[in-house]
């Protein structure tokens, strides 16, 4: 796994955690058909967190923050995301959806508008921004990722670590209070990674609350206050950066973390 | 030194291209003569074209223009080139040209068909080109009713009544959704339209202002109607209306809302599974058997909806299929910025499934209006019924090919620039780098 970001100095006195709650899970239960992906989820994320999921492949980790923007449905339990519960009506999800940024591994930039019209879309059309206040938040937000002059170009046109950086400046457009992140980097070449690394940085710097799947352990190390560790559909160990890889509690987790860090 | 460590130490420079691989002998070298195979698969090729270019185009070109009959042109054949076979017949086509084209129509009248063509061609100028004022689209909003008025004649009361039964839905719908939520504006809006269609509208336009300011243009029953005319106008109303109707079928199929996609799967199956043949037959007679005695339904407009029928069921699996090939990323994409159903589809949906499924859809336009001489065989004058209706005069008994040779001609241009247009647009739209 790269350690691309632990060269990097990061200033963790900036990053307050408040007393708030933005996301509270649970006894939330999810299944596929008859398959029980998610069992008995209790999490707790304060404003200004930033969370590192890991776990393996088909652990449920993807599934439990895809849930949180209601990508996918649970069946039991609660949750609530900023003051909202989260129910099957519709003007409850879209309300979440547009306070709840997500980042995706694929992208999902939408290849037939420009940069620009990706970034000002759901401003202009979910909160009604004037087109020209949201080309100028957009630009913003473009300088931020440090691609403000591929402005007019298309997604294709685009390397991936730039398209994914695209991808987290037309989330932030939205002004999220939360950010989800779902393996950012994983679809990226080694070279790409840094930059998009950079930017969640950046991010977390600004006091963002995030939710982040990655296999990135030195982003972890260097920005996440709390690692939660997935097998099975359960959350198996919870713990601080440090302790959690320098002091693993549970065998399962002592095995996975050998394997990702073991070469 | 290893043989195998190497570094280069200056660059190569460019260099123009051996003289086989560009210009006309590098063409023709990898085009035509490859090897020896490939270069007699091209000389029997030329020699296919030849004989088939020397047959047909003697025939096109050393003809007879000017003659009262067919008996006529061969005789003039005979005089002049010694044989009466191999040269076409045209003065069949200069005799009945107009006929073709319009059918029975009322010669004098013939300036309303016309009129309705270009206005069609000037009210699908910003459908089909950006570059194209955005003010035209009021034509176009209103051309569907302007055309009716054209080519029927009639009070054009009757045809203002109905335009603003949709402009007063379209208001009720703007200005209630936020009072009764949006489906109760939608029921609300259909409600008025109707109300207004049948009761209100006639009162106050078609007797109120109608008897006051009688604007009415000379009626033309749907039996004079027929040739090219014909053909255009059921293929464009099918085209026209078949695309959204088509949208909304693929959307209600793809639809979690049972009943909803019930109704879609089962109407799509059952008109793709019928014959247009038999949907037309049952426009034409057994449709009469169900309405009220006395009614007179339109014949032209039960067979425009049988044909939208039909072109819908085939454009709602075409759109499907765009629909299929999207990534599941765009949908999630577009929710998780919170866009409602609506919006996703317009914005992001739609607009990529309908881009990938040009081709399909050009191709079902195509398809529609070719079918559109079916309905020569219940009986509507269309240019290939027209076609038996003159060789049934004993001047043109025994001609075909130069009628069919015509009606081609009409027909290719037609679809040929649709078939332009949607290459054109596919290059248009293309925003990736490939």
């Amino acid at each position: 796994m790269s350690d691309l970001a632990i060269d990097r100095e990061v200033d963790r006195s900036q990053m307050q955690v408040s007393d708030e709650e933005a996301i509270q899970i649970t006894e939330m239960n999810k299944w596929f058909g008859t398959f029980h992906v998610l069992r008995d989820i209790n999490l707790t994320v304060n404003k200004g967190e930033r969370i590192v999921v890991c776990g393996p492949s088909g652990s449920g980790k993807s599934t439990l923050i895809r849930c949180i923007n209601a990508l996918e449905e649970h069946q039991r339990g609660q949750i609530i995301v900023d003051g909202t519960v989260l129910s099957s009506d519709l003007k409850n999800v879209d309300k979440i959806r547009s306070e709840v940024g997500m980042v995706f591994q694929h992208f999902n930039l939408f290849p037939h508008l420009t940069i620009l019209e990706n970034c000002t879309l759901a401003p202009i059309w979910v909160r009604k921004t004037p087109k020209k206040e949201a080309e100028e938040t957009a630009m913003h937000f473009l300088e931020k990722v440090k691609i403000p002059e591929q402005a007019l170009k298309y997604p294709g046109q685009l390397s991936g670590g730039q398209q994914q950086r695209v991808a987290i400046a037309r989330s932030l457009c939205m002004r999220p209070r939360i950010m989800l992140f779902d393996e950012p980097t994983s679809a990226l070449d080694p070279e790409m990674i840094k930059e998009v690394l950079d930017t969640m940085i950046e991010l977390a710097q600004d006091g963002m609350t995030m939710l982040c799947v990655t296999h990135e352990m030195g982003f972890a190390r260097q920005v996440a206050n709390r690692v939660i560790f997935m097998d099975q559909g359960q959350i198996v160990e919870q713990n601080e950066p440090e302790e959690f890889f320098n002091n693993p509690q549970s065998d399962r987790t002592k095995l996975f973390l050998s394997q990702i860090l073991g070469h | 030194m290893s043989d195998q460590a190497f570094v280069r130490s200056e660059i190569i420079e460019e260099q123009t291209p051996p003289l086989t691989a560009f210009g006309l002998v590098g063409w023709l070298k990898s085009n035509l003569f490859s090897n020896w195979f490939n270069a007699i698969l091209t000389f029997i090729s030329l020699y296919f074209i030849w004989y088939v270019l020397s047959g047909v185009l003697p025939w096109i070109f050393l003809s007879v223009w000017n003659a009262g009959s067919l008996s006529e042109c061969r005789e003039i054949a005979t005089a002049t080139w010694g044989d009466s076979h191999g040269h076409a017949c045209w003065a069949v086509i200069k005799d009945r040209w107009i006929q073709l084209l319009f059918g029975f129509y009322p010669s004098e009248l013939y300036w309303r068909p016309i009129l309705a063509f270009v206005l069609l061609l000037i009210s699908l100028a910003p459908v089909l080109y950006t570059s194209v004022p955005k003010k035209i689209f009021y034509l176009t909003a209103v051309y569907p009713f302007i055309l009716p008025w054209l080519m029927w004649g009639g009070s054009v009361w009757a045809y203002v009544s109905a335009l603003l039964g949709f402009v007063l839905g379209y208001a009720i719908v703007r200005y209630t959704s936020e009072i009764v939520g949006q489906l109760g504006a939608v029921i609300l809006s259909v409600i008025g339209a109707i109300v207004w269609w049948l009761y209100i509208g006639p009162l106050l336009l078609s007797q109120g202002v109608g008897a006051i300011l009688p604007l009415a243009l000379e009626p033309v029953i749907s039996r004079d109607f027929g040739g090219f005319m014909l053909a255009l106008l059921i293929g464009v109303v099918a085209i026209g209306c078949s695309l959204p109707i088509g949208i909304v079928l693929a959307l209600g199929r793809q639809s979690d809302l049972l009943i909803l996609k019930t109704i879609s799967v089962w109407f799509i199956e059952f008109i793709r599974g019928v014959p247009l043949i038999t949907l037309l037959f049952v426009a034409s007679t057994l449709l009469n058997i169900f309405m009220p005695p006395g009614t007179n339904f339109d014949i032209i407009l039960r067979v425009m909806i049988m044909v939208t029928l039909f072109a819908s069921a085939y454009m709602a699996e075409v759109i499907r299929g765009g629909l299929a090939a999207l990534p599941r990323g765009q949908f999630e994409g577009a929710d998780s910025l919170g866009l409602n159903y609506w919006q996703s589809q317009r914005l992001i949906i739609m607009p990529q499934a309908l881009k990938i499924s040009i081709p399909g859809i050009v191709s079902t336009f195509i398809g529609v209006f070719k079918d559109t001489t079916l309905v020569s065989i219940i009986g509507l004058m269309d240019p290939l019924g027209l076609s038996q209706g003159i060789r049934a005069n004993a001047e043109w008994n025994g001609i075909y090919w130069e009628l069919f040779a015509f009606i081609a001609f009409l027909f290719f241009i037609v679809c040929f620039s649709m078939s332009r247009y949607s290459m054109y647009l596919e290059r248009k739209l293309q925003t990736d780098n490939r």
